[in-house]
């Protein structure tokens, strides 16, 4: 009884429809939206800015700092108490683990950038599209990063490497299913958020990472496309009205 | 390295992180750019110039990094023993000293808040920044001063140049247009005061000079945006108080981004250009 | 904020113009966008100028309170993120959002559009829970009227989920809405210097003297009322800033339809 069509009839290696834009939140210094599928992820950076409590200052480079955060009716199902959880809390530490990598704030020592990331809804995949929504909101702010970082779930249903998995595929309850949330730098192949609950081989892990490889290519082409628009859609405008 | 040397993306686009700008050694990277293996990369979201083989990017969007000799419009955020404490429109405050404050003779336990207080805002120069950018600011020189009424309102500090012009062109623009009175910081705050509509319309001007800095013909469209709002026929010329307030800034300090990228692609063509009509 | 502002704002608003050219009594265009959310009961997307907010309902059945078993709750609930303006911090809610959070409450609630006793399924044992969150994504001002605003819009695009056994099955609404006999609208009017004015800015809100938050039903009642700011405000004040509120209220009110 292999996994042989996926629950939404998707192909095995396709995510689900992709909107990406930038500059959407205008207080920001930066700003990103990143949807997939029903997961809707809104990230915005304010900064370089000054750092409190000093004693959370680095005199060599600036500090990125993100905070992860569903609003209270993103759910599947009940309500999501507003405030800090557990599971927030970890998600916002991955988060900045995950973007730490490509990000140079040397040239901002003591200073920090946030980066606000708020669902209003998720179907799954959530930290990955705060992840993809952080990435283009910090290229907004022209904070300097050596790439953009792409995330997206890759998962394992009954043997099968699936990507993008939503909430009633990781729930799919007649197979195995490993749940592998990734970030990759694109231009590196680097891998810079690495989770999973599940069972998997090592092989399955392996070549779950391989074949999904194309995905993050595809995911950080959106991503940059986004950035681009914001400002051809300006320029267009502006030949219009000539 | 056998592949050829190729340029992947255009003069004057709009290049984001870890889009490959070139491939080959043919190409040299700069400011806003890297390279990897044979490729080159860009790593902020920007305009791509290339000059010859060198390619650098022009940001688009990024906070304000304090630099020496740039006039600023600092808010008075305390009042020290030396001095006043500035906000800087960046992560870093600056030390306005005393010494440097005003040509007055400020008297042994004089109330510094009658020079400047809380909350009032100035125009001031930058004299030192350290490598932990710490930042020194002086009022000593030509056109700085204390800003009385008016508003402030915030810029993207790297749209300042475009909002500016070539030497003051596009602040003598709205100027002249508005009546107001402007005053652009490098660290993107600017002061305005004029009459009510004038000003909404100086402030109109100016975002809209931030939205489109990116597509060329700027001042034109400035000018005729100005024209079409005012009903006046307008110059375009240099402004006064931009020119005095630089005129004592060190000579070849930066003999690249006082020319060329500071202005717009073709703006400074375009005026010399016989007019269309 | 420093004084010179104040003056230079109340020096144009004699002029009838404020800072963004806007006229005493206008509000900024309004556009609100229902069923944005997949995963709420009810859904608003409102934008206003520079204000972005998302209102959503989500709804829980639990135990009624011991004094009134056969009434169902409501209640809402502001969150001002940090995502939406520099001012704000992470951390336990700002008194100014529990002030939004409050007064929104109060308008939706005193204005009875919810009958409690229609959201009993048993009494003593299962009732509805009405649970109306306030997110904004960018704040420029003005978060009571707007959020009061998205929320009643919300209200309005609410399906109930499907009960099954006591237990909701949040995956299937049912056409049945939520039972609404009003339409309450809080206007906030601010006063500057002598001059009143609708729809304040972040910047208007902050030199404002004084402001009255006047919450209303379609026929003139009003409903919740919440007076703010520094200074006190005569009688006369009060007469003229009700005026205003109900004759705005008006206009809003044709958002919802």
């Amino acid at each position: 009884m292999a996994y042989k069509k996926r629950v939404d009839g998707r192909k095995f290696d396709e995510t689900r429809p992709i909107i990406a834009k930038a500059g959407v939140i205008p207080k920001a210094d930066g700003s990103g939206y990143f949807k997939i599928g029903k997961t809707e992820a809104y990230a915005a950076v304010y900064g370089p800015r000054e750092l409190h409590p000093r004693n959370k200052q680095d005199p060599k480079t600036g500090v990125l700092r993100c905070t992860y955060n569903m609003m209270p009716f993103a759910g599947q199902g009940d309500r999501v108490r507003p405030g800090p959880s557990r599971r927030s809390k970890e998600i916002s530490m991955v988060t900045e683990l995950a973007l730490l990598p490509v990000v140079n704030l040397e040239d901002w020592p003591n200073a920090v950038v946030d980066v606000f990331i708020e669902l209003p809804q998720t179907d799954a995949g959530s930290r990955c599209a705060g992840i993809s929504a952080a990435s283009i909101a910090l290229a907004d702010a022209g904070i300097r990063m050596q790439d953009m970082v792409a995330a997206c779930a890759v998962g394992i249903v009954d043997g099968s490497v699936v990507v993008d998995l939503n909430y009633e595929e990781e729930a799919w309850e007649e197979g195995n299913v490993a749940d592998i949330p990734l970030a990759v730098i694109p231009s590196t192949g680097e891998i810079s958020l690495l989770q999973m609950d599940g069972k998997v081989t090592k092989e399955q892990l392996m070549q779950a990472i391989t074949q999904a490889k194309p995905v993050f290519e595809r995911i950080a082409d959106i991503q940059r496309a986004a950035i681009k628009e914001r400002y051809d859609a300006v320029t267009r405008e502006v030949k219009q009205n000539e | 390295m056998t592949e050829k040397s190729e340029l992947l993306a255009r003069d004057k686009e709009v290049v984001v992180p870890g889009q490959v700008l070139a491939t080959g050694m043919e190409f040299l990277p700069s400011s806003g750019t890297y390279r990897k293996g044979d490729r080159i990369y860009a790593n902020q979201t920007g305009l791509l110039v290339v000059e010859g083989k060198v390619l650098k990017t022009i940001p688009m969007a990024g906070a304000y990094l304090p630099k020496r000799y740039d006039v600023i419009i600092g808010k008075v955020i305390d009042i020290l023993m030396t001095g006043w404490r500035l906000e800087t429109n960046s992560p870093y405050s600056a030390v306005l000293p005393l010494k440097d404050a005003t040509f007055d003779y400020i008297k042994k336990g004089a109330d510094l808040t009658e020079f400047f207080n809380l909350d009032e805002y100035v125009v001031c120069k930058i004299m030192q920044v350290t490598s932990q950018n710490l930042v020194d600011v002086s009022m000593k020189g030509p056109g700085l001063r204390k800003l009385k009424g008016g508003r402030i309102i915030k810029v993207s500090p790297p749209k300042v140049p475009r909002i500016i012009g070539k030497r003051g062109s596009m602040v003598a623009l709205i100027k002249q247009a508005t009546g107001c009175q402007m005053c652009v910081g490098q660290n993107g705050l600017i002061w305005l005061s004029g009459e009510p509509e004038q000003e909404v319309l100086a402030v109109k001007t100016i975002r809209k000079i931030e939205r489109e800095a990116h597509v060329p013909g700027l001042t034109e469209r400035i000018k005729s945006f100005l024209e079409k709002a005012t009903g006046k026929k307008l110059e375009i010329g240099t402004d006064e108080e931009y020119e005095r307030q630089h005129e004592s800034r060190r000579p070849q300090s930066r003999p690249r981004e006082g020319r060329g990228h500071r202005e717009e692609s073709g703006g400074a063509r375009r005026g010399r250009r016989p007019p269309r009509r | 904020m420093s004084n010179d502002l104040k003056e230079h704002i109340s020096a144009a608003l004699k002029k009838g113009v404020r800072l963004d050219g806007r006229k005493l009594d206008e509000f900024r265009p309004i556009t609100i966008e229902t069923g944005t959310v997949a995963t709420a009961e009810g859904s608003a997307h409102l934008r206003c100028g520079e204000t972005e907010i998302i209102a959503g309902i989500k709804l829980a059945v639990g135990t009624p309170y011991p004094d009134r078993p056969d009434s169902g709750t409501l209640m809402v609930n502001a969150e001002l993120r940090p995502i939406s303006n520099p001012e704000f911090e992470i951390g336990p809610p700002s008194i100014e959002s529990i002030e939004v959070s409050r007064v929104i409450d109060r308008t939706i609630r005193e204005s009875g559009t919810i009958d409690e006793k229609k959201l009993c399924i048993t009494p003593g044992e299962q009732v509805w829970m009405v649970n109306v969150d306030v997110v904004p994504l960018n704040t420029d001002g003005n978060l009571i009227d707007l959020g009061c605003l998205a929320s009643v819009a919300a209200l309005k695009n609410t399906k109930l989920p499907r009960l099954e056994d006591g237990v909701v099955n949040y995956k299937e609404l049912t056409q049945e809405g939520l039972p609404l006999s009003e339409e309450p609208i809080a206007v906030t009017v601010v006063k500057i210097g002598e001059n009143f004015l609708v729809d304040p800015t972040q910047g208007e809100f902050d030199v404002a003297d004084a402001r009255l938050t006047v919450g209303s039903l379609a026929d003139g009642t009003l409903c919740a009322l919440q007076k703010g700011g520094d200074a006190s405000l005569t009688p006369e004040d009060i007469d003229r800033m009700v005026d205003i509120a109900l004759a705005t209220a008006k206009k809003l009110r044709k958002l919802l339809e």
